[in-house]
C-alpha cells in the first residue's frame, strides 16, 4: 500500500524468516565476526577466477539461509540479488545454479535494500510465498573493475572505504513465526551532491542518505527518537559525521550508526570503514537480525546507499550520484 | 662514492616530493601526476639542463621517471642532429629501450611466475 | 539545505591531508629507492664494461626486475602506502604499474588479458613522454636550423 511517492506500508507481515551470511578472510577483523555465519579462509579458491569466488559466496549465503530456515530451495519462488560486478555476473552465475526464477538488480552498494523491498513487494501482492532476497560484495572483484590493479602501489587516502567480501541473503516469507517484519519501506531517489571524488564515497553518498531518511520519518508520521536505530549501510565514519552534521537533530547521534563506519572498528588499515554492497548485507543480515530477534532492538530503519558511478563516468568528469533505499523492520512479541 | 650516494639520495627525493606535492596539493592522480613529470623531464632535456643534472645526481636523476622524458628528448635530439627534422620521429627510442623493454619483458615473465595470491594483505 | 551549505559541511569533516608527513616519506623512500640505483650503477660499472653514461640501462632493468619480485610477493603495496610518491615516480613505480596490471588480468587468459591489459596504468606515460619529446626535439630543431640556439 502506497503511502506517498516512493514509501509503502506493508500489512501482510513479510518477515525475515532467516539469513545467511557468508565472509571472507579479512572479514575475521570485523566487531560483527561473531554474528556471521561462515568465514571463508580464502577470496578465492586455487583456480577459481575472483569472480568465480564471488558466485561460490553467494550461492553458500544461499543454502546457509535456506538451512537455517529449514527450508527446500524448490519451495523457494523468487530468488532476488545484485553485487558490484558488470552486468551482476557473480549473481547472474549464482542464479544459473540455484536454477529458480531470478530477478538481477542493481543500486551499486543499495542493492540488499532494494533486493528486500522487491521481495516484500512480491510477498504483500500474494504474488510469492517464499523469497531469497540480498546482495554481495568481493574486494578483489570490485577493486580491479573499479579502481586499480591489487598489488598497484597506491597511497589509499584517508577518506577511502574497504570494499569487504561478503554475501548476505534473506529468507523473506509471511507471517514468520518469532521473525522481524517489515512494516515499511521508502524506495530512493537518485541524489547528486556533486561530489566527484570517488575515493570518498561517504561526502557523495550523504546526501542521498538524508533525503530518504527524512522522506521516511516525514510519510510515516515519525521522529527520529521513535527508533533504537537508523542504520546506513556504508557511509563510513566521515560520511556519517557529514550525515549527523546535516540532521543537526539532538537525537542523530546515538541513533544515526553507520555499518561500514563500525565494521572493522577502529582498525586504522580499513580508513573510514567499510563499504560494498556485501557491507549492509552482511550487518543487516547477521548482527541487526540478531538483535531484533532477541528484543534488543524493537524498530528499525535500514538504509543502505549507493555509488551510482562507473569507472567510465568518473573518467569522464562526472559528478557521483547516488542512492538509497530503506526498509523499517519491527519486531513484536508474537504466539 | 660515499657523497655520490648521499647526492643521489637527495635529488631523487626531492623530485619525489615534487610528485607528492602534485598529488596531495593538485589532487592529481598518480597517472596525471608520472605524466607531468615525464614532459617536465623532457622539456629540461630541451633546454639542456637535464643531462648535468645526471652528471651531478647520478642515479637520483636517472631513476625517476622524469628520465623517461630526457632520454626520449635526448635520442630525438641527437638523431635529429645527424639526419635533421625527422631524427625527430626516428630517434626517440634509440636511448631508451631499457625501462620499457623490462617493463613488458618482467610483465609477462612475473605473470607466468607469480600465482595470483589467495589472501592479498 | 543547499549545495554551498552541504560543501561546507563536507569540508569541516574532511580529514585533513597529513602534507608534511607525506613530503617527508616521500622523500625518504625516493631517496632510498634512487640511492640503491646508484650502488647498482657502481657495481656495474665496477664489474661490467659500462660507463657512468651507459650504467644507466642495465640500472633501470636492475631495478625493474626487483620490482616485479616485490609487486609479484605482495610486498610493492605495502611500500607504496608508505612511501606514496616516493614508490610511483622512481622506474620502478612503472615497472609495478606495469606488472600489477599484468598478474590482475592473467584470468583472461596470456593474449587477450596479461598482454592487452599491460600498459592500462603505465601507458599514458609512454604517450606524453613521447609526444612532449617530440615537440620539445622539433621545437629546438628548429630553432638550431634557423640559428637562434646551437645545440
Amino acid at each position: 500500500m502506497v503511502i506517498k511517492s516512493g514509501t509503502i506500508q506493508f500489512k501482510e507481515n513479510p518477515s525475515i524468516a532467516s539469513t545467511g551470511v557468508v565472509v571472507g578472510p579479512m572479514e575475521k577483523k570485523s566487531t560483527f565476526a561473531e554474528s556471521f555465519d561462515v568465514i571463508l579462509p580464502l577470496e578465492n579458491e586455487k583456480g577459481q577466477t575472483y569472480e568465480q569466488a564471488n558466485t561460490h559466496f553467494i550461492e553458500k549465503a544461499c543454502k546457509e539461509s535456506l538451512r537455517k530456515g529449514h527450508e527446500k530451495l524448490e519451495n523457494v519462488d523468487v530468488f532476488i540479488g545484485g553485487d558490484l560486478v558488470n552486468q551482476l555476473s557473480p549473481t547472474n552465475f549464482a542464479a544459473r545454479q540455484l536454477a529458480i526464477p531470478f530477478l538481477g538488480v542493481f543500486s551499486a552498494c543499495a542493492s540488499s535494500v532494494e533486493s528486500v523491498i522487491l521481495g516484500s513487494l512480491l510477498l504483500e501482492s500474494g504474488n510469492a510465498t517464499s523469497v531469497l532476497a540480498g546482495a554481495s560484495s568481493h574486494h578483489p572483484s570490485v577493486e580491479r573493475q573499479f579502481r586499480y590493479p591489487l598489488e598497484y602501489g597506491t597511497q589509499r587516502a584517508g577518506t577511502s572505504q574497504w570494499t569487504v567480501t561478503a554475501a548476505g541473503f534473506a529468507l523473506l516469507q509471511k507471517h514468520a513465526k518469532n521473525a522481524p517484519i517489515i512494516t515499511h519501506a521508502t524506495i530512493g531517489r537518485v541524489i547528486d551532491g556533486g561530489q566527484k571524488n570517488p575515493l570518498f564515497m561517504g561526502a557523495a553518498m550523504a546526501p542521498a542518505a538524508r533525503d530518504t531518511i527524512e522522506r521516511h520519518l516525514a510519510n510515516t508520521n515519525s521522529r527520529m527518537a521513535d527508533f533504537d536505530v537508523i542504520m546506513t549501510g556504508d557511509l563510513g565514519k566521515i560520511g556519517l559525521s557529514i550525515l549527523k552534521e546535516m540532521f543537526q537533530d539532538e537525537n542523530s547521534g546515538v541513533i544515526l550508526q553507520d555499518a561500514g563506519a563500525q565494521f572493522y572498528g577502529e582498525d586504522k588499515f580499513f580508513k573510514a570503514g567499510a563499504s560494498g554492497a556485501g557491507c549492509s548485507a552482511a550487518v543487516f543480515f547477521s548482527h541487526v537480525f540478531n538483535q531484533l530477534k532477541s528484543g534488543v532492538y524493537k524498530r528499525v530503519l535500514l538504509v543502505a546507499t549507493g555509488a551510482l558511478l562507473s569507472p567510465l563516468t568518473f573518467q569522464q568528469g562526472e559528478t557521483i550520484p547516488c542512492i538509497a533505499h530503506a526498509i523499517e523492520c519491527r519486531m513484536e512479541k508474537r504466539g | 662514492m660515499i657523497s655520490s650516494l648521499v647526492v643521489s639520495f637527495i635529488v631523487g627525493g626531492l623530485i619525489c616530493v615534487i610528485g607528492q606535492i602534485l598529488i596531495d596539493v593538485f589532487k592529481l592522480t598518480p597517472a596525471h601526476t608520472l605524466c607531468a613529470l615525464v614532459v617536465s623531464g623532457s622539456i629540461l632535456d630541451g633546454f639542456g639542463l637535464y643531462e648535468p643534472l645526471i652528471d651531478f645526481a647520478g642515479a637520483g636523476a636517472t631513476v625517476p621517471i622524469t628520465s623517461f622524458g630526457n632520454s626520449l628528448t635526448h635520442g630525438a635530439l641527437a638523431e635529429a642532429e645527424k639526419h635533421g627534422l625527422i631524427g625527430v620521429v626516428t630517434g626517440m627510442f634509440e636511448v631508451t629501450s631499457s625501462g620499457i623493454s623490462s617493463a613488458i619483458l618482467f610483465g609477462i615473465i612475473g605473470a607466468f611466475i607469480f600465482q595470483k595470491r589467495k589472501t592479498t594483505y | 539545505m543547499d549545495q554551498k551549505q552541504f560543501e561546507k559541511i563536507v569540508d569541516n569533516q574532511t580529514p585533513k591531508t597529513p602534507l608534511f608527513m607525506n613530503m617527508l616519506k616521500a622523500f625518504l623512500v625516493g631517496g632510498i629507492i634512487c640511492t640503491i640505483g646508484q650502488l647498482i650503477t657502481f657495481f656495474y660499472i665496477r664489474f661490467f664494461p659500462f660507463t657512468e653514461k651507459t650504467a644507466g640501462n642495465p640500472t633501470v632493468a636492475t631495478l625493474v626486475f626487483i620490482a616485479m619480485i616485490l609487486t609479484g610477493t605482495g610486498l610493492y603495496k605495502k611500500i607504496a602506502q608508505i612511501g606514496g610518491a616516493g614508490s610511483a615516480v622512481p622506474v620502478t613505480g612503472f615497472g609495478n604499474a606495469v606488472i600489477s596490471a599484468s598478474l590482475e588480468h592473467k584470468t583472461e587468459g596470456y593474449v587477450l588479458g596479461v598482454g592487452g591489459n599491460m600498459f592500462k596504468l603505465a601507458g599514458s606515460v609512454i604517450v606524453f613522454g613521447v609526444l612532449s619529446a617530440f615537440i620539445v626535439a622539433l621545437i629546438k630543431t628548429i630553432l638550431v636550423k634557423m640559428g637562434v640556439v646551437s645545440w
